[in-house]
């Protein structure tokens, strides 16, 4: 059954009508008016005609590519009342400075509303170095929260009760340990570890792709995603052990359809791997979440959600042969986009992140950070980032688009362009299984060439005026003057966490702590899952860059592809 | 007898361990468009390192690209470095995520100017070929 | 901070880095100042073992370059190395990013690195190269490194200068082990499978010593010495300290007593390039300047002569052999 019910000869008709309609009204309009463009494109590249009708959408079938909410494939949502039920998660990525700054800043964002937490951790921390490396010294709390040991979690926590929150931890190649971390946080506020619900990054592809906070080669990088996979499904499971992230590949400079693509593959290649340990499908699959960003081009990225969905769905049943519908459900965390967001006039900002967020919504996400004005300047301070809390509670609350499930089903433009970004991304797919799958496409930098090259056709267009960005290329101001409050991490944080960390160090059971990386080093060699035993040294004040450094020892270091 | 034409070498390089480098690659890439010659260091690099690599290539610009906000200390740490080892006819500019406040202290340790998010690639092109110090 | 060429000079022999780099800028940038660098230092030069590394892209050179410089400075020697890069042929611009995978030496004083780029002709690119070897040779470096991207036949003609050519490749090229035959198969004194940690490792090396068995060609300079095939790879350190020997063992063998020959042929080539250099920079250059060769391929164009008889009337008028001959410089 088709998505618009006319008959065949009400399709002819309409055909003829639209002909017409060109041949005479458009090109009288534009003998008197031209358009502003020879030819109009979304922000991907994929030509958009004047108008859609009911002749665009005749292939799609409704029962096919739509269903219902919370039926297969899932287009129209993956629960059946969606947003009526419950909000998406409102859920501020925040974390800077010391222990105690990030958990005043936590703090801060559930009084004003958000309903979970997201942790950014400083440069350092994300590369598994402790605050006393020498190239850690430059860089503590300048950009997330610095943690070294268990000492930090404890005091990030403080307060906050793991069983009343989800907390989002974006931490890639040191995972295993900052997980351990807020297991053991949890064990000591007497949270069982099966009570802990909140999500890890841990999608170490994207970071040979965009992210760059690679540590390990790509195999162990894989295996160690798969350990943390594992144990959750078994131990920690209302956790989602992975966010595979499109965010940071289009930030890096993909197109929409890039972005799509290269996520879902990568989803693809671990769903691969977890088979290749044993399990099944169903076993794991409905743990696996993703991360997209939500950018200007309105429509293509609501289309870009609901595709996403139908691809995932498609691929997990008929490629991977999933019974259970939640192994089929796409589940995603967006992000507004922070690349779109300008230096110049930054008030702007806040109307480009509640276009984007209301994107977002439309294209049914799950949960949503919405970025501050000051993004190209600073960490959000308090009164930016309380804003973009309000955008989306008045998005929320205001703006009545919570109150029906994906209410642009069935718009011609939508569905067409649904369907062509499903179709461009599927292309990509093809081309990535054709080199043997993503982490060999990795290896070849055939999605790091792409980027690069998206990412310089952009600044091409940018410089030629071909793309406008307002403020930056056109209705500049020159004298421009900043007059937003900026968020300065202050120096003291720097002795503040030594500190800690030397009377941490000092004071812990060295001989125990000794033993316990010698027993993880050995587990590693084994090839068995090094969960448990990271765990054990986590609780043992064992630092990051300790347990790294062993995991380091026996995996190896990445080196990093040379691609422009 | 006539000389090859002496192109503009400059240094693109990553202070520190940031890892977002899609502004130094498209930036690396249009300086090559101009004629350019650029050399990458790649990611993670310490002052030492960039200063190193600078006078190994004999470079006349070092583009320092950093997004982190650790650009207070690293930064002038590599003018610093400059300075100490003698080499006075070196262009040294900036760009990514710095505040406006930043941006003099920073001329005063001897950045000669900061890019920001929104700089037209032409803007850094005619900076470097109107400012590099020549010394050949 | 403005040194005369003399100044550098003195400064390089000791092994100061900013003059190694100045000079190579010097060098690289007038052909004069070349040959005035190059007549001061010359005496100086003659130490190193200068090794070539060439292969097709992808075959992991640089990483290789890395740990075989590692290997070396574990043996206490000192190395320069050369990355040539490719010139983006449209806009005379380079984009150099070989230095990437070798980072973790800047800092190492034992280790020079220097990034080249094509400009505009391979032939000069050569020419530089030499010059740049020769500087870091004069420096005091024990071991040269010329790395070069892709193996065609510009490739080659850099990567001669070296003493050892080492050709590397890894598993899965497939055809293209077939297409590297024009030259690369005579030139190479070793060649290197690396990533051999993959699939196919044995069978692309067995490929190779095929190829080698049937070409009859190995550098006539050398008799004696049959190609190795080494299994590396470089990123797990396997082959390193092998193939490290490899190369030993090959300048032993150019070193050896009665292999003066092979030396002396080299001087012959350098002085025979510098000739044909000249010959270009000297004579080409100024016909070119006051019409002569615009006229004369017009004729041979429109086939009233042909291009030996072009070559004649050039050398008629331009070179005459003097009765006694000098060795001053006019």
């Amino acid at each position: 059954m088709v998505i618009v019910v006319f008959k065949d000869e009400l399709i002819e008709e309409l055909k003829k009508k639209v002909e017409k309609w060109e041949k005479e009204c458009v090109q009288e309009e534009l003998k008197r008016h031209p358009e502003r463009q020879k030819e109009f494109k979304t922000l991907s590249g994929i030509p958009v005609k004047r108008v859609y009708t009911p002749l665009d959408v005749q292939h799609l079938d409704y029962f096919k590519d739509l269903g219902l909410p919370g039926e297969y494939p899932f287009t129209r949502g993956i629960h059946t009342t969606m947003y009526r039920g419950r909000f998406w998660t409102m859920r501020q990525f925040a974390g800077y400075g010391t222990a105690e700054q990030t958990n005043q800043r936590f703090k801060y964002l559930l009084k004003e509303g958000e309903t979970g937490l997201s942790m950014a951790f400083d440069f350092p921390t994300i590369i598994g170095l402790d605050s006393d490396h020498p190239m850690a010294v430059n860089e503590i709390g300048i950009c997330g929260v610095a943690v070294d040991t268990l000492a930090d979690m404890e005091i990030i926590f403080d307060g906050i009760p793991l069983d009343k929150v989800t907390t989002s931890m974006t931490i890639n190649a040191p995972t295993p340990v900052l997980l351990s971390m807020y297991i053991a946080v949890g064990e000591k506020q007497g949270v069982p570890m099966h009570k802990l619900g909140g999500t890890v990054q841990n999608d170490a592809l994207k970071e040979f792709i965009a992210q760059k906070s690679y540590v390990f080669p790509p195999e162990p990088a894989v295996k160690l995603v798969t350990d943390v996979i594992e144990f959750c499904v078994k131990n920690v499971p209302k956790w989602n052990p992975i966010s595979i992230s499109g965010y940071h590949i289009r930030e890096a400079g993909a197109t929409a359809v890039q972005e799509l693509a290269f996520t879902i593959a990568d989803g693809i290649a671990y769903v691969e791997a977890m088979l290749e340990r044993g399990m099944e499908v169903d076993e794991f699959a409905h743990r696996l979440s993703f991360f997209f960003a939500s950018h200007n081009d309105f429509f293509e990225e609501i289309a870009k959600f609901r595709a996403a969905r139908r691809m995932w769905a498609r691929i997990m049943k008929e490629r991977f042969g999933a019974k259970k519908p939640r192994s089929m459900w796409l589940r995603f965390h967006t992000q507004t986009s922070g690349v779109a967001l300008t230096a110049q006039q930054p008030e702007n900002n806040i109307i480009r992140v509640t276009i984007q967020a209301l994107a977002a919504v439309l294209g049914g996400t799950q949960s949503l950070h919405t970025n501050s004005m000051d993004e190209a300047w600073a960490l959000p301070s308090e009164k930016a980032v309380r804003i973009a809390l309000r955008t989306q509670q008045i998005i929320a609350h205001e703006s009545g688009v919570a109150n029906v499930v994906d209410p642009l089903a069935g718009s011609y433009y939508v569905e067409w362009l649904t369907d062509k970004m499903e179709e461009e991304a599927m292309k990509y797919i093809d081309k990535i299984d054709s080199m043997g799958g993503m982490i060999e496409a990795v290896k070849k930098g055939f999605p790091q060439r792409e980027i690069a090259e998206s990412a310089y056709r952009f600044q091409k267009e940018v410089d030629e005026k071909k793309r406008i960005i307002v403020g930056v290329n056109e209705y500049i101001d020159e004298e421009e003057k900043l007059e937003i409050p900026l968020l300065r991490v202050d120096p003291e944080v720097v002795r503040v966490q030594l500190a800690r960390l030397k009377k941490v160090k000092e004071s812990r059971d060295n001989e125990r702590v000794e033993r316990l990386l010698g027993e993880l080093r050995r587990a590693a060699e084994r090839n068995e899952n090094v969960m448990p035993y990271v765990l054990n040294a986590v609780k043992a004040y064992a630092t990051l860059g300790e347990i790294m450094g062993v995991l380091k020892e026996v995996y190896g270091e990445y080196q990093e592809l040379i691609i422009f | 007898m006539s000389s090859t034409e002496k192109k503009i070498k400059v240094l693109i390089a990553k202070p520190g361990l940031n890892g977002h480098d899609r502004g130094a690659k498209v930036v690396a890439r249009a300086l090559r468009d101009a004629g350019m010659e650029v050399i990458y260091t790649g990611l993670r690099q310490t002052p030492e390192q960039i200063v190193e690599t600078a006078i190994q290539e004999d470079v006349d610009v070092i583009g320092l690209s950093i997004l982190s906000g650790a650009h207070m200390t690293l930064l002038p740490r590599v003018t610093q470095l400059l300075k100490e080892k003698g080499i006075d006819d070196v262009l040294v500019i900036a760009g990514g995520i710095i505040p406006t406040e930043d941006v003099p202290k920073l001329k005063e340790a001897g950045i000669a100017e900061v890019f920001g998010p929104g700089t037209p690639l032409q803007t850094i092109i005619e900076f470097i070929r109107k400012n590099v110090k020549r010394k050949r | 901070m403005k040194y005369s060429v003399e100044e550098l000079v003195q400064r390089l022999i000791k092994g100061d880095k900013f003059a190694i780099a100045r000079l190579i800028s010097l060098a690289e940038n007038d052909m004069s100042l070349a040959q005035k660098i190059i007549s001061l230092i010359y005496p100086y030069t003659g130490k190193a073992h200068v090794i070539g590394i060439t292969g097709p892209p992808g075959s992991g050179k640089s990483t290789l370059v890395y740990k075989l410089t590692k290997e070396w400075r574990k043996r206490g020697k000192t190395v320069g190395i050369v990355a040539v890069d490719p010139t983006s042929p449209f806009t005379g611009g380079a984009l150099l990013g070989d230095r990437i995978r070798m980072q973790e030496l800047t800092g190492d004083d034992g280790v020079f690195i220097r990034s080249m780029a094509t400009r505009g002709s391979l032939g000069g690119l050569a020419r530089a190269t030499k010059d740049v070897v020769r500087i870091l040779d004069a420096s005091g470096k024990d071991i040269i490194i010329v790395e070069t991207v892709g193996a065609g036949q510009s490739e080659i003609n850099i990567i001669k200068i070296a003493h050892t050519i080492l050709v590397v490749l890894c598993p899965g090229l497939g055809d293209e082990i077939q297409t590297l035959k024009a030259g690369i198969m005579e030139i190479g004194d070793i060649f290197v499978v690396n990533k051999a940690d993959r699939e196919g490792a044995d069978e692309t090396a067995m490929q190779i010593e095929d190829m080698l068995n049937m070409s009859s060609t190995f550098r006539p300079n050398e008799v004696g010495w049959i190609p190795p095939v080494v299994k590396t790879s470089a990123i797990y350190n396997v082959g390193i300290s092998e193939l490290v020997d490899k190369v030993e063992e090959h300048w032993r063998f150019l070193n050896k007593m009665g292999n003066e020959v092979y030396f002396r042929r080299r001087v012959e080539q350098d002085i025979f390039e510098a000739l044909r250099d000249k010959i270009e920079q000297k004579i080409l250059y100024n016909l070119k300047k006051t019409g002569k060769y615009d006229q004369l391929a017009e004729k041979v164009a429109m086939k009233e002569i042909d291009p030996y008889t072009a070559a004649d009337i050039i050398l008629n008028n331009v070179i005459r052999f003097k009765d006694e001959w000098t060795e001053e410089n006019e």
